[in-house]
C-alpha cells in the first residue's frame, strides 16, 4: 500500500496521525479550536478502530495529570488542548518535562482571555514557553501531520525523553480541509520504533517519580534537565533528517524562503508563513531584494542556526502574534535580538505585533508590514514596537 | 544513586528526572541542620515512659543504652514537642550554636 492523499480537516488528520503512531492513551478534554482533534480519537476509539484507553477528564488540568500517569506507566500518550485549557494545565506541564515524560500534544494555538477570543494567535504558546517542552510550529496540514509523527520519536528517543508540543494555529489550521498525504501505516510503525520508558511504574519494580528536591539537589536537578533539552535538538534535526529520507518530506529548524544574500528579511512563525511568503513573491517580482525566515523550532531555541540564516541581512523584521505585555518588545522578537546580541554582524531588529486574536493579515497586509519594517529600521519610532493595524 | 554527600552530588548522579530507584533513601536526608534548638536531657528524670516518642513528628526518638529516651540529632528538627510533653521535666531546650 502507498500513501494516500486525501481531502481531509486538520483536526481529523491529527487524529488519524495518532492512530497511525498507535497510541496507548489518550486523556483530553474538548476546548475549541481544538475539539475536532480529541472527538475524533475519541470517535476511533469508541469504534474499535484504535486500541487505546481513552480518559475523558473534567478538565485540562486532569487531562495532563492523566498523562503522566500514563505516560510514567510506560503507555504512549497524546493529549491535545489550546488556549485557555493549555493555562489550566499550565502547572502540570513542568512536571511532565521535569520528570521527563515522552507525552506528545497538539496545542491549536488560541488567543487568551480577556476579552473572550476562540480565535487564534499565540498567546498561549508563549505563556508556556519555559515549560522545558520541546516545541514545534507548522505551517500546513501536512506539516502537522509530518511532525505530529516526528513529536513522537523525538519524545521518545532514549536520548531525549522529554514531552513535544506541535502548534498549529486555531482556525486557520485546525478547521481547514486540506489535501494531505497520510503514510503507509507500516512504514510509520518502522518510523517510530516501540516506546521503552526506561523506569515504567512497575509494582515489581518500585520506583518513586516526581519526589521532593531539596535545595541541595533542586539546581542540578534542573540543570540535568537543561542539558538534556538542549542536547536535544540534534535529536530533533536528525529525526527530520530520517524523516525526509523515508518520506521525502524535509524540515529544519530555521528553514528560508527566498532568503539567500537578502538585504532585509522577515521572521515569522507558523500558519501565516505562506501568506508571509506570497508576499515576498511579490515584492522580489517589484526587484526588492527581500526574504522570509520562519522558525520552526522554538524550543530548544536554534541558536545556531538562526545566527547563521540571518546576520548578513540589514533589517530583520519580526513578526510576532503575542504581546509581552510591558515588556521590552514581541516575545519572539525579544529572543532573537538576545540571540543575536553581540554578534560582530547583525541586522537592525524590527518588532512588529500582528494576527492578535485570529486578525487576519493578507498578503496585501505583509507588504505593509515589511515597508513599515524597514521605515522603522531606518528612521526609527516612538514606540519599542507596532501592533500592525491597530486603530490607536 | 552513587553513595555521595548530598554537597557532592552533579546532575549527572540523578537518575532521569529525578526518578529514585532505592527504597528508603529518604533516611539519608539530613532534617537535622533545620534545627536551631536541640533537646538536652537530665536523665535522673527519666522514667522511660516513651511518651516524648509517641509524640516526637520526626520519629526520631529511640531508647538509648541505659534505655532513656533520647533524640537522634541527624534527625531532630528542634521542635521542642518532646520538651513539651515529658511530665517530669527530662528535656530541656537549648539553642544551637552558630
Ligand atoms: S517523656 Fe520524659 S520521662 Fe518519658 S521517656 Fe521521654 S524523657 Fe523520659
Ligand atoms: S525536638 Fe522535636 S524533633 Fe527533636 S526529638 Fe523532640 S520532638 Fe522530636
Amino acid at each position: 500500500m502507498m500513501a494516500k492523499r486525501v481531502g481531509m480537516e486538520v483536526s481529523v488528520a491529527i487524529g488519524e496521525a495518532a492512530k497511525m503512531a498507535n497510541v496507548d492513551v489518550v486523556a483530553a478534554y474538548p476546548i475549541t479550536p481544538q475539539t475536532h482533534i480529541v472527538e475524533h480519537l475519541a470517535e476511533l476509539v469508541a469504534d474499535g478502530e484504535l486500541d487505546a484507553e481513552y480518559i475523558p477528564v473534567e478538565s485540562e488540568h486532569s487531562a495532563m495529570s492523566a498523562c503522566l500517569g500514563s505516560s510514567a506507566a510506560g503507555a504512549r500518550t497524546f493529549t491535545a488542548t489550546a488556549g485557555q485549557g493549555l493555562e489550566l494545565m499550565h502547572e502540570v506541564l513542568y512536571v511532565a518535562s521535569s520528570m521527563r515524560l515522552p507525552i506528545v500534544m497538539t496545542v491549536a494555538n488560541r488567543a487568551l482571555s480577556a476579552p473572550l477570543s476562540v480565535w487564534g494567535d499565540h498567546s498561549d504558546a508563549m505563556a508556556v514557553r519555559d515549560t522545558g517542552w520541546i516545541q514545534l510550529f507548522t505551517e500546513n496540514g501536512q506539516e502537522v501531520v509530518d511532525n505530529v509523527l516526528c513529536a513522537f520519536r523525538i519524545a521518545e528517543d532514549q536520548r531525549v525523553l522529554l514531552p513535544v508540543m506541535v502548534h498549529l494555529d486555531g482556525f486557520h489550521l485546525s478547521h481547514m480541509i486540506e489535501p494531505i498525504l497520510l503514510p503507509e501505516v507500516e512504514a510509520v510503525k518502522r518510523f517510530i520504533p516501540p516506546l521503552k520508558y526506561p523506569f515504567p511504574l512497575d509494582p515489581l519494580k518500585p520506583v518513586s517519580m516526581g519526589d521532593f528536591g531539596p535545595p541541595f539537589i533542586y539546581s542540578e536537578a534542573k540543570w540535568a534537565q537543561e542539558v538534556k533539552l538542549r542536547e536535544a535538538k540534534d535529536v530533533v534535526v536528525e529525526c527530520w533528517q530520517e524523516f525526509g529520507k523515508q518520506f521525502q518530506r524535509h524540515y529544519s529548524p530555521v528553514e528560508e524562503y527566498r532568503s539567500e544574500g537578502a538585504d532585509v528579511l522577515l521572521l515569522t512563525m507558523g500558519s501565516y508563513s505562506e501568506t508571509a511568503a506570497a508576499a515576498i513573491d511579490k515584492v522580489r517580482a517589484e526587484g526588492k531584494n527581500i526574504g522570509l525566515v520562519r522558525l520552526r523550532l522554538w524550543r530548544p531555541f536554534p541558536f545556531a542556526e538562526l545566527r547563521q540564516k540571518v546576520s548578513q541581512a540589514r533589517v530583520l523584521i519580526v513578526l510576532d502574534r503575542a504581546l509581552s505585555i510591558g515588556g521590552p518588545v514581541g516575545p519572539v522578537c525579544s529572543e532573537i535580538r538576545s540571540a543575536l546580541y553581540g554578534q560582530a554582524k547583525q541586522p537592525k531588529v524590527v518588532s512588529i505585533v500582528g494576527g492578535l486574536g485570529g486578525r487576519d493579515i493578507s498578503v496585501a497586509g505583509f507588504e505593509a508590514i515589511i515597508s513599515r519594517g524597514i521605515k522603522v529600521a531606518e528612521k526609527g519610532s516612538r514606540n519599542e514596537f507596532e501592533i500592525f493595524g491597530v486603530r490607536e | 544513586m552513587p553513595k555521595k554527600g548530598e554537597n557532592e552530588l552533579t546532575w549527572r548522579d540523578l537518575e532521569i528526572g529525578g526518578i529514585v530507584t532505592e527504597p528508603g533513601n529518604a533516611s539519608q536526608y539530613q532534617t537535622g541542620d533545620w534545627r536551631s534548638q536541640k533537646p538536652t536531657y537530665d536523665f535522673d528524670r527519666c522514667i522511660k515512659c516513651g511518651l516524648c516518642q509517641l509524640f516526637c513528628p520526626e520519629g526520631c526518638v529511640e531508647p538509648n543504652s541505659d534505655g532513656h529516651f533520647e533524640a537522634d540529632l541527624y534527625y531532630c528538627k528542634g521542635c521542642g514537642i518532646c520538651a513539651r510533653e515529658c511530665w517530669t521535666k527530662v528535656i530541656t531546650m537549648v539553642e544551637e550554636e552558630g
